[in-house]
């Protein structure tokens, strides 16, 4: 521990001197600044040979299984086209009364009936068609992985390993393979779906089984059941709460899934149309088409989350018995599909009796650009000015006259340089050694910018700081994940993602830590921010493209107000939660020990909330790296677009490449983060 | 029916180790060993002793307590009783029939027919209503659900939870959530009833309640009962033999007066000095030679508690006799030999 202690700022100081060397008398040499391609691994061409090989050999059957899954799905499709909407939507709103009684009917009701009045009644139910088949084949097969996960710690392992890159690689990544092997179509949609919505039921199917009480499994076998009655009568029922929560999110997740998989095209469903419409500029034809996703959004979610809900204790809500259900199902079914039968409008809406506002809406927006142009473009180019372009490019490259008001003169970066080297010298004094060296890194990286720093100096100084958080494995993956950056040639575009994302987070902890904050004071705020929260994280992330495109257009700005807005959630949610949750025995220790509330704010709350805000630190990174990928859509450069250019070219190498690489950035950073946070809070 | 002392469960040389290879030190040469080796060289290996060497026999029909603090193995012992745990070496028999020998699907019999177990934190199935929780070991053996239910009812009847047949388990009070687990237990009618520190998750006032029904019941079903406490108040209140464990071994086993009257070592003498004497100690125990006088004076069972006999001492009565069943004086009783037990001689008690 002492030597280690030692050792650390030791390391620290010959990095940073290290990288000032790189960085200034190593500044003519191109190689340093580029990643040499003499260096460069074929990875992606070996990924194709290797992919176009397996699809040579196998692609009879994964179009074979595509042309099964195709029939359901038709199935499906065809039986809801069929029926009356007026019959699904009051058996739609019965199952959600049933589950959660009659604000949650009334609300399914209420949307429901939105889609069919706005005119999106077939593109929804095609959307709807490709989640329910979803649901089942994601819930079987979570169920059947998670049981398994249980049972072997060995296949645990596994298990836990496949589900972190299910869930980091990105979606759009997978679908490029999928593509090759089962052909274009809808089918390619859910199955991308299934494999993205299978890891939740998995977690929370291996959680609810671990979480059994040791004392219910043994009542179990002292009550002379054999392993199988134990597993189905104790085990499962047992564990069965979790298992809805599981179905919750998996249900959120085949959603979000097969609205993203829509640009592959084909189906007729809401994704494809609110795409279309956005790529065509019109806005209000798109938040019309978003509107309908945010509602089966928020359809699926209430439902299934009413029907875990009623699993608790505390719930009051129990709905019918079984049989009754049933009958009542029967009959609500008959009678709808009659009056449907004699009253046209309740069997298909008409055209003439649609309300479809869009030009209206428009219009409206046209005016608000027209009106607040100004003030929208000029905060957009304040922030591509003083903050996006200083961190991409550094202050050499985005201090301008006519930007900054000066020019970066000799005496400017003297000035500069000595107000770091004091801080970093007070610091010293101080004997905060870790300020000291965080001082000249944070000044480092703003002055020469994210993509101007040498990749020589990346090596050195990443390894680092992983070891510093997390000790020699975090080490070990983080350098391995930087060589693979490097050498698979996805530097460049990595280094963009990593600039915006990082951007996005910083804005996130800040804004989302002091809404935190405010929340944690005032029941009212509480109540508030909640429910935005919560829609902001049922929604599909591609719905929150939409606002951000229409009053900024394409590019980086817009890419990061719609990350911000996905993931600022958990930051605002963890802080809260945190500082809720410190101890009241702590508070009243501070108060009778004297401390005013400003001591007991910074010393005591969020001295004990720190582990719960790290907890969201870093859930909104992985939520940001996310989104990133889907903000890639409306134009930023990067990874993301790595994996969007590749998708339209169906280049499967290139695509697993910039996706893996997007896995790995988000994996290390969970790592540093969740080593950091293990052992803060020991 | 078995005579009282018959041996019911019996189990010797029991060990129960968590570690590294375990089994080597049951087998081959360090198996000769004998067992405070045994103890040093697994616990220089790094493995942990759940319980060792250790030997039980316990009666049909009496209650049979392992009392000891936590971590003194004896939740393990009682888990090897009945091989919810697996012991690592040892021999556990029930009416002579080597239970670690069984098949799993023997086991799975003689637990359907012959054991019922009660858990500290009760471990009924949140999702069954107390009717249901009740019939599900008969559930398990697949009787039908009519009779089923009729042999619940008649359990809950037993230990008093007439009319909350539908409640869940989330719906009761610890005590009666554990009044389930009692009559969960019973409805297999078994012969061994193990109990896991079955009222110490119970408040102090119900605890002593529930004690009373447990004595109840126990007068009226007349099971083998295994019973796990770290109280020993309780031990001393309920049981007919007490087992005293520590750090995995067995310190001492004894009624509950012997443990009191001598201690084997200060570890056990350590529990007993807080105890109220004059309710554990028999007259029988700490009586005088009878001196053959013929005079009137008050007489007692052997049995008696001391907290009895002190009653009888007012003014003019000097000494107390003892007399059993078929009216022949055993012993007296004096005030002074009775100050001298709960003073405790240490010389006499030793």
């Amino acid at each position: 521990m002492l030597a280690e202690k030692n050792i650390l700022p030791i390391l620290w100081g010959g990095v940073l001197v290290f990288s000032a060397l790189v960085m200034t008398l190593g500044s003519d040499l191109k190689w340093l600044f580029e990643f040499p391609e003499s260096l460069h691994v074929p990875i992606a061409e070996f990924l194709d040979w290797i992919m176009f090989g397996f699809v040579d050999l196998f692609k009879w059957l994964f179009r074979f299984i595509s042309r099964v899954l195709e029939w359901p799905m038709r199935g499906v499709q065809g039986f809801l086209e069929w029926l009356p909407w007026l019959t699904f939507a009051s058996l739609a709103t019965f199952i959600a009364w049933q589950g959660g009684g009659r604000r949650t009917g009334i609300l399914t009701l209420v949307l429901l009936l939105y889609i069919v009045i706005v005119g999106y009644w077939y593109e929804g139910i095609n959307t709807l068609t490709l989640v329910i088949i979803c649901i089942p084949l994601a819930v079987l097969l979570g169920f059947a992985l998670g049981v398994w996960g249980h049972k072997s710690p060995k296949a645990n392992a596994a298990i836990q390993t496949m589900l972190d890159f299910m869930q980091t690689i990105p979606a759009f990544a997978y679908l490029i393979p999928i593509l090759l092997l089962f052909g274009f179509g809808p089918v390619v949609g859910l199955i991308a779906s299934v494999i993205f919505a299978t890891p939740p039921m998995v977690r929370n199917t291996i959680l609810g089984l671990n979480r059994v009480p040791p004392e219910v499994r043994e009542s179990g076998t002292m009550s002379g059941c054999t392993p199988r009655q134990r597993f189905w009568w104790v085990e499962v029922p047992t564990a069965f709460p979790q298992m809805l929560i599981g179905v919750n999110q998996t249900t959120m997740a085949a959603l979000g899934m097969v609205i993203i998989a829509a640009i592959i095209g084909g189906f007729e469903d809401i994704g494809w149309e609110v795409l279309g419409r956005l790529r065509k500029a019109q806005f209000g034809q798109s938040i019309l088409a978003g509107m309908v996703i945010v509602c089966l959004a928020i359809i699926l979610d209430r439902i299934t989350l009413s029907y875990a809900k009623r699993q608790l204790p505390t719930e009051s809500h129990t709905g019918l018995r079984i049989k009754q259900f049933i009958v009542g199902f029967i009959g609500i079914s008959v009678i709808s599909y009659i009056l449907a039968m004699f009253i046209e409008p309740l069997r298909v809406w008409p055209k003439a009796l649609e309300f479809y506002p869009a030009d209206a809406m428009n219009t409206l927006v046209f005016n608000i650009i027209a009106n607040f142009g100004d003030f929208l473009e000029t905060s957009k180019n304040q922030m591509q000015y003083f903050v996006l372009l200083p961190v991409k490019l550094g202050f050499t490259r985005s201090i301008f006259p006519i930007t900054w008001g000066f020019a970066l003169t000799p005496t400017i970066i003297g000035i500069y340089w000595f107000i770091v080297f004091m801080g970093a010298a007070i610091a010293l004094y101080f004997r905060h050694w870790k300020i000291a060296v965080a001082i000249p890194l944070i000044a480092g990286v703003l002055y020469f910018g994210i993509t101007g720093v040498s990749w020589v100096v990346y090596l050195a100084v990443l390894p680092l700081f992983a070891f510093s958080l997390g000790g020699s494995r975090v080490t070990l993956f983080v350098t391995g994940s930087l060589i693979f950056l490097m050498v698979s040639g996805i530097w460049v575009p990595a280094l963009v993602s990593i600039y915006l994302c990082f951007v996005a987070v910083a804005i996130c902890i800040i804004l989302g830590g002091l809404m935190g904050i405010w929340a944690s004071t005032s029941e009212r705020v509480s109540a508030i921010i909640r429910p935005i929260n919560d829609t902001l994280q049922t929604l599909p992330q591609f719905v929150l493209l939409i606002p951000a495109v229409m009053f900024f257009r394409v590019g980086d700005f817009t890419a990061l107000l719609a990350i911000i807005a996905y993931a600022i959630v958990p930051m605002i949610r963890y802080t809260e939660q945190g500082l809720r949750t410190v101890s009241p025995t702590a508070i009243e220790a501070g108060i009778t020990s004297g401390c005013t509330p400003a001591q007991i704010f910074w010393q005591i709350k969020l001295k004990l909330a720190l582990p719960q805000i790290l907890v969201g630190i870093n859930q909104t990174t992985l939520f940001g790296l996310n989104m990133l990928v889907i903000a890639a859509l409306v134009g930023t450069t990067g990874l993301g677009q790595q994996i969007y250019l590749a998708l339209s070219k169906v280049d499967a190498g290139g695509g697993i490449v910039a996706g893996l690489g997007m896995a790995l950035i988000a994996m290390s950073a969970d790592r540093m983060m969740r080593a950091y946070i293990s052992r803060t809070s020991k | 029916m078995p005579s009282a002392n018959s041996v019911k469960l019996s189990c010797e040389s029991l060990w129960k180790v968590y570690g590294n290879t375990p089994e080597q030190y049951f087998t081959g040469e360090i198996g000769s060993f004998n067992v405070e080796e045994k103890f040093q060289q697994l616990t220089e290996n790094g493995s942990i002793i759940a319980c060792g060497d250790v030997k039980l026999d316990i009666p049909t029909g009496s209650i049979f307590i392992i009392m000891g603090l936590s971590g003194s193995g004896k939740s393990t012992v009682l888990r090897c009783l009945s091989r919810l745990v697996e012991p690592s070496f040892g021999k556990v028999e029930l009416d002579g029939l080597d239970l670690l020998n069984q098949s799993p699907k023997d086991m799975i019999e003689i637990r359907r027919h012959k054991m019922g177990m009660v858990f500290q934190n009760f471990g009924l199935l949140p999702h069954l209503n107390v009717l249901e929780n009740v019939a599900f070991p008969l559930k398990a053996q697949g009787i039908s659900k009519n009779e089923r239910l009729a042999r619940a009812n008649e359990m809950i009847d037993l230990v008093g939870l007439e009319g909350r047949e539908n409640s869940y388990p989330h719906q009761l009070s610890g005590g009666q959530q554990q009044r389930v687990g009692i009559a969960r237990s019973l409805a297999a009618e078994p012969e061994v009833w193990f109990l896991d520190e079955p009222f110490s998750a119970l408040d102090p006032l119900i605890r002593t309640q529930m004690q009373d029904e447990f004595l109840r019941l126990q007068k009226q079903l007349n099971k083998t009962i295994v019973f796990v406490t770290h109280d020993f108040h309780e031990a001393l209140r309920l049981a007919d033999t007490i087992c005293i464990m520590k750090d995995g071994q067995v310190v001492q086993i004894g009624t509950p007066g012997e443990i009191v009257l001598a201690p084997a070592d200060d570890y056990v003498k350590k529990f007993t000095s807080e105890v109220p004497l004059w309710k554990i100690i028999e007259a029988q125990s700490i009586m005088e030679p009878p001196d053959g006088k013929d005079m009137d004076r008050p007489s007692v069972k052997p049995d008696t508690l001391l907290e009895e006999v002190m009653r009888l001492f007012d003014g003019k009565t000097e000494e107390v006799q003892i007399v059993n069943e078929s009216g022949e004086c055993h012993g007296v009783l004096t005030p002074v030999s009775i100050i001298r037990a709960l003073y405790r001689d240490e010389k006499k008690v030793g």
